[in-house]
């Protein structure tokens, strides 16, 4: 047998690496250092961001005392009572003011899927007068700051006599005022082929028949984009809601998680995390769920 | 792509001639386009221009919703240039936006292109990366905040692993505005989204070709990828300075309402807030509202000017 001729591993490895031109061993060990570099760096950064979210869901389970100076996420000690404290808290239990948000987020949804979609359509495939200088202002209203507009909103829903009901809240929406999402619904619309309009037409197909049979069953995904936007930026909306109610049983729950930073009690934060997390939740799951089409409205919109 | 480039496009196409003669067949439209339009131009109206006009109106005005209101010319407006609290308002927001905006851009275009050169597992780091972002405007956030760097917050908690005495940064003047930028940075993943969509446009042959010439990663991401996606950033630079501008949330709730400490949170928004809806000083925050539209504009006008330097349009 020839064993004895052949050299230990790293003189081989050594040998071969002189002898190659390209250095293919050396190559990949970089490589794999590389990828774990960007691995690490990588986990470094996701544990940086979502640490403190992780130690908020931690930290509702401790009592209050132990929240503070405490990095650890798991509690010591378990303690279920800051949710059924902070439930309580305030002088109506926490339902309520998460079912009044979700009474402003049905409203706005409602809204929003049917008026942006409507005025998406005319703007991508209908002719009229003037479309091109319409089309400009509902662009240019996408940046306009809504503080400009609120202070006469106010005064106006005022004198209908229309602060302290959700309605300041949802007509804007039943009316098309957030052109973002119209913006949304027109270049989806332009992307579908004209052909299947044209059909729907030989066969007698009036507009509002193409828009509910061919346009918006095509459109599904730019709804969707549309339906989980409007839901996250309402459930998490705070200034006109901080404006428009005032009244404790129309408060919405992130006017009542604020309530518990009186600075007269003093803040409890333990039930104050509890309800935090609480009001995350739904905003969570619609994380969870609608990822996909979050992702892609981001993308093909470049928005927010 | 976007509304910027929407707009950039109609101005582009402002001389041609009209397309002609709409068809018969199309005659339909103009009835059906009104329909269709028909919230949206009674939304347009009813609940935007009018009240942007009357917003005009009110600005001359001393009004406070119990009383009708005076007519006082620009008194509102010469007022301004003497309110100290306005001047360190608009200090404190200006240092916010140009602070903020380009980290958190630096931030999201960075781990954009290292996510996007075939990373495995790079969907969980986006969700990751992403899911800051959509809780950042919550009042939940804002409050976990103002645990994290107050004065027995995780913050300091994790300082003192390293021997460090912290200090309660969002009670001091000094820290406090940095708290809030820092909030901004944490929610870099809806731009970094874009850049990503961005990214995966640019032909890999660019990127093979440069290589060939013996150009480095460093080189590559310089002469290829930075040109070729200065549309997107320039996209992300106007809207988020927009947004940042108008930041109100997080200042309200860190600060309790009041801006504090020694207004050193009192976000531009926060104050006309204060003027308009504690003070009820209705036309004096109808003036501060026009004032940050023109701030706005103005801002979005230089970006704009600058864009000729630095953006690169393909096309």
């Amino acid at each position: 047998m020839t064993t004895t001729t052949t050299p230990d591993l790293p003189t081989r490895i050594s040998r071969l690496a002189d002898d190659s031109p390209v250095r293919p061993g050396r190559e990949r060990w970089r490589s794999v250092l590389r990828t774990s570099l960007r691995h690490a760096a990588m986990i470094v950064a996701a544990v940086l961001m979502i640490y403190p979210l992780i130690w908020m869901v931690g930290s509702s389970f401790k009592p209050t005392e132990l929240i503070f100076r405490d990095l650890s996420v798991l509690p010591t000690e378990w303690d279920f009572s800051n949710y059924a404290t902070g439930w309580e808290a305030l002088s109506q239990p926490f339902g309520r003011y998460m079912l009044n948000s979700a009474v402003i987020v049905a409203g706005c949804l409602l809204g929003n899927l049917v008026t942006c979609s409507m005025a998406g359509y005319a703007f991508a495939r209908l002719q009229f007068r003037g479309r091109n200088l319409w089309f400009a202002m509902m662009l240019i209203s996408i940046m306009l700051p809504i503080h400009v507009i609120i202070v006469p909103r106010y005064i106006m829903f005022q004198q209908m006599d229309w602060i302290n009901t959700f309605w300041p809240l949802i007509v804007p929406k039943l009316l098309a005022t957030d052109a973002f999402f119209i913006f949304l619904m027109v270049q989806f619309f332009r992307g579908i082929p004209n052909e299947l309009e044209e059909a729907a037409r030989i066969d007698g197909c009036g507009h509002p028949r193409i828009f509910l049979s061919v346009m918006l069953p095509n459109a599904v995904p730019a709804l969707a984009t549309t339906a989980i936007f409007t839901f996250i930026w309402t459930w998490n909306d705070f200034f006109s809601q901080l404006i428009f109610l005032t009244r404790d049983e129309v408060r919405t729950a992130p006017l009542a998680l604020r309530l518990f930073l009186d600075p007269a009690t003093g803040s409890n934060w333990g039930p104050m995390f509890a309800m935090s997390i609480v009001t995350l939740v739904p905003i969570f799951l619609v994380f969870l769920f609608g990822q996909r089409y979050l992702v892609q409205g981001i993308a093909t919109t470049g928005m927010k | 792509m976007t509304a910027l480039n929407e707009l950039r496009t109609m101005r582009r196409k402002r001389g041609e001639p009209k397309i002609a003669a709409v068809s018969d067949l199309r005659k339909s439209d103009q009835r059906a386009a009104l329909a269709f339009l028909a919230p949206w131009f009674l939304g347009l109206f009813g609940i935007t221009l009018i009240p942007l006009v009357a917003s005009l109106a009110l600005s001359t005005t001393d009004y406070d919703l119990l009383t009708s209101p005076t007519f006082i010319g620009l008194d509102n407006f010469t007022a301004m240039l003497t309110d100290t609290r306005l001047h360190e308002s608009l200090r404190v927001t200006f240092l916010y936006v140009v602070t903020g905006v380009p980290l958190q851009l630096v931030v999201a275009l960075g781990l954009a292109v290292l996510l996007n050169r075939g990373l495995r597992g790079m969907t969980f780091y986006r969700s990751v990366f992403y899911l800051p972002s959509l809780l950042g405007s919550s009042v939940a956030i804002a409050i976990l905040w103002r645990q994290v760097f107050g004065e027995e917050g995780l913050f300091n908690a994790f300082l003192g692993l390293f021997g460090i005495q912290g200090m309660g940064w969002v009670s001091h003047p000094d820290t406090a505005l940095w708290t809030l930028v820092l909030l901004h940075v944490w929610t870099f993943g809806s731009p970094m989204i874009i850049f990503l969509a961005g990214l995966r446009q640019i032909p890999e042959m660019y990127y093979e070709a440069a290589s060939l010439d013996g150009a480095s990663p460093w080189r590559q991401f310089r002469s290829v990828t930075l040109p070729l996606l200065s549309p997107i950033v320039f996209f992300n630079l106007v809207m988020q300075v927009i947004i940042a501008f108008q930041a109100f949330t997080q200042a309200f709730v860190v600060s309790n309402g009041t801006g504090g400490p020694s207004d050193s949170t009192l976000f531009y928004t926060l104050y006309l807030y204060q003027e308009g809806f504690t003070n009820l000083r209705m036309g004096y925050a109808a003036a501060m509202a026009w004032v940050l539209v023109l701030i706005v504009l103005v801002l979005t006008a230089i970006n704009f000017w600058a864009s000729k330097f630095w953006v690169f349009y393909e096309d």
